[in-house]
């Protein structure tokens, strides 16, 4: 039986639902975009453009959860399927967009470089239990209006992983998609083998910005998955109780559907999001807080509800090392993730309030993933019954080590985490240096790079692929790109 | 030479009747045993014992080649005591007296005699006077102890003791282990290693015998 944890009755669901489709239908939204509000008019919903305002209606809302699609596929870099986001299937990604890495040789924190994100994409191909990656952090030494784009082709150069990731700009997301298409060939094979998901998010309250809402509609011309990042603010933003931020969240991501399914009936789309609770204390938005994960774990129970695939920020931590907060944080959060059956748990690596990455964390969390997609396979019987003749054979043999059952269920029914997980007993942990899990996940970083093999990529496309992103730098002023020169 | 390479492959996994035939074809085309021995069953424990340290491969497989050697070593043992090849290393190991706790014991017996080594294993419950007479009978190389309980590590140092008064030490080692002993037990105590886990031991007792050549 696969373990589920549940925290929403169906009479909570659905009355939250109701009550974010009145707020839709009634406060209506916040939409910055022309495009998209004159679309919204023709589609029957009330528009005063001059607000930039919009009141949806129940029948758009219907129509628009009608054509959604109930799972997304990816496929990595080499078009093999890796994912499948739908029922309870679960996948970890790392935490994105940071704006600072922990620098694993110095411990300092600061702007991490193109030299860093090559190393992160590397660790990240060779890391089992993190299906795809991420642009998990903005590399600083290229110009701002190409780091988005920069860091989306250095991830398709270095690791074949699926990549989540999102436009900082409308221009941005033209050769964003172009580098897909390079990849793919065409535009229909980038539909039938999608190989990103778009972050887009809303702006809380119940607002959509020109660049997020354009973003959206962009990718559905694409059928390029996104997914929507609603992030109420409990007691800022947001009501204060978790049953208001969730109405809240509803509205904001129910909003993104509409946009989405209006544009391109049928376009794989992510019922996702970043919510906090806000602390009053430190005016901070804590992602490791325990309300916070109860919202992910409480929306995607709504998702499910409307059968929809599911995401949301949810095993990172606030701390600022890798220290005891941010493994229990994180091992908190990837647990009750995988136990929801959130479909994209995103967060690896992370720390500081989304805004830090780490590739210590990233070894470390590797086998929190590792250990929670152990855990949701639960426990099932593997000719244990009747359970006579094994236990004769452990009465004869004394051990059971080399039994055919030990043998033939070992590896399936135990996962083996990595040397970053202390299992030594202490006379060998002590002769072996007394190593501390920071120490244990550097050195793991370095074998792991040394092992690190080259993706699969033709030439040509590789060749392609350059061309594009030379243009797009030379847009602004680069005239050459940082990566040539590691 | 490929039949040998061959032996060192099938005892990588595991697959002791093939390593036993494979063992025996070698001895019918006339290769000499110590060669058999040394690249082909030892060159393939080598690899498992690499593997099994880097958690590439994990305790059942190195018990499974471990087996694969003991068969192919059935066949080799009186070759090589024929061509007067002193064998890798005798051993006398066990459960100090009261103490009933042999599975670690076991494990280390397993890994040592899969390592090529003569494991004569004297149980549980094994009086410090065993210890001693067993190895000048039998001319061992190292004894082996091991204690679960607080309570039943002084044999270990009676064990010591005896040997020294028996003027064995430095003809024959003696190696301790088990849950509460400790690197700084064996230095207190004056036996000549400490292991930690059932590797660690086959590691000690290899470094004996290279330190002897």
């Amino acid at each position: 039986m696969r373990p589920v944890f549940r925290l929403l009755s169906t009479e909570l669901i659905e009355r939250i639902i109701s009550e974010a489709r009145d707020i839709l239908c009634n406060l209506g939204m916040e939409i910055h975009n022309d495009g998209i509000l004159s679309m919204l008019s023709d589609h029957g919903a009330s528009v005063d453009s001059g607000k930039k305002h919009v009141v949806f209606t129940a029948d758009i809302i219907d129509k628009a959860l009608k054509t959604a699609p109930d799972s997304v596929k990816l496929d990595d870099v080499m078009g093999r399927q890796t994912h499948d986001l739908t029922d309870h299937n679960v996948y970890f990604t790392p935490g994105s967009a940071a704006i600072n890495i922990l620098d694993p040789r110095s411990g300092e924190i600061r702007k991490p470089s193109t030299a860093d994100y090559v190393e992160y994409a590397m660790l990240i191909s060779r890391l089992d239990n993190i299906a795809s990656q991420s642009t998990a952090f903005i590399p600083a030494d290229v110009h701002e209006k190409i780091s988005d784009s920069y860091r989306l082709f250095l991830s398709l150069l270095y690791c074949e992983k699926p990549v989540v990731t999102g436009a900082f700009t409308i221009d941005a997301f033209n050769v964003m998609k172009d580098l897909q298409l390079a990849i793919r060939g065409s535009a229909d094979e980038l539909r039938k083998k999608p190989l990103t998901i778009f972050s887009c998010c809303p702006t809380a309250p119940l607002k959509w910005s020109d660049v997020t809402s354009q973003n959206l509609v962009d990718c559905a011309k694409y059928f390029i998955p996104v997914e929507y990042i609603s992030m109420p603010l409990s007691g800022f933003m947001a009501p204060v109780t978790l049953v208001g931020s969730l109405v809240q969240h509803t509205a904001e991501t129910l909003s993104g559907v509409v946009l989405s399914q209006l544009t391109q009936p049928g376009t794989p789309i992510i019922y996702g999001g970043s919510p906090a609770a806000f602390d009053i204390r430190y005016e901070t938005t804590p992602m490791g807080a325990v309300e916070t994960q109860m919202i992910d774990c409480a929306y995607n129970e709504i998702g499910k509800y409307l059968n929809l695939p599911t995401q949301a920020y949810i095993a990172l931590s606030d701390a600022k090392q890798l220290d005891a907060q941010a493994g229990l944080e994180t091992s908190m959060g990837a647990t009750l993730a995988a136990l929801s059956g959130i479909n994209s748990i995103s967060g690896p690596g992370m720390l500081d309030f989304e805004s830090c990455q780490s590739l210590e964390k990233l070894v470390v969390d590797n086998e929190i993933c590792g250990m929670t997609l152990r855990l949701i396979r639960g426990i099932e019987p593997k000719e244990d019954f009747p359970a006579i003749p094994i236990f004769e054979e452990l009465l004869k043999e004394k051990h059971l080590l080399i039994a055919d059952h030990t043998r033939k269920y070992l590896r399936d029914e135990h996962y083996f985490p990595g040397t970053v997980i202390d299992r030594a007993n202490s006379s060998r942990w002590k002769e072996e240096g007394s190593l501390t899990i920071g120490d244990r996940a550097k050195l793991e970083i370095e074998r792991l790079l040394d092992t690190w093999e080259p993706t699969g990529l033709s030439d040509d496309v590789l060749a392609e692929m350059t061309v594009m992103m030379k243009e797009e730098a030379a847009k602004f002023g680069m005239d050459s790109l940082p990566h040539e020169n590691l | 030479m490929e039949l040998l390479n061959q032996i060192s492959f099938n005892l990588q996994n595991g697959f002791d009747e093939t390593v036993v035939e494979l063992t025996k074809e070698a001895v019918k085309k006339q290769i000499p045993p110590k060669e058999i021995l040394n690249n082909g069953l030892i060159a393939g424990m080598n690899v498992v014992g690499a593997k099994f340290k880097n958690h590439e491969i994990f305790l059942p497989d190195v018990l499974l080649a471990a087996r694969a050697m003991n068969g192919a070593m059935e066949v080799l043992k009186p070759l090589l005591i024929k061509d007067g090849i002193p064998i890798k290393g005798k051993i006398v190991i066990g459960s100090v007296k009261d103490d009933l706790h042999d599975i670690g014991k076991n494990l280390v017996a397993i890994l040592l005699k899969g390592a090529g080594f003569e494991v004569i294993d004297l149980g549980n419950d094994v009086p410090a006077e065993k210890f001693i007479r067993v190895a000048i009978e039998e001319n061992a190389h190292v004894i082996g102890m091991s204690a679960l309980l607080t309570t039943t590590m002084p044999v270990m140092k009676k064990v010591v003791d005896m040997a020294k008064d028996e003027g064995l030490s430095g003809k024959v080692r003696i190696i301790v282990g088990g849950a509460p002993v400790s690197k700084e037990y064996a230095l207190e105590i004056g036996a000549d290693a400490y292991s930690y886990d059932g590797a660690n031991a086959v590691e000690t007792v290899e470094g004996f015998f290279a330190e002897g050549s």
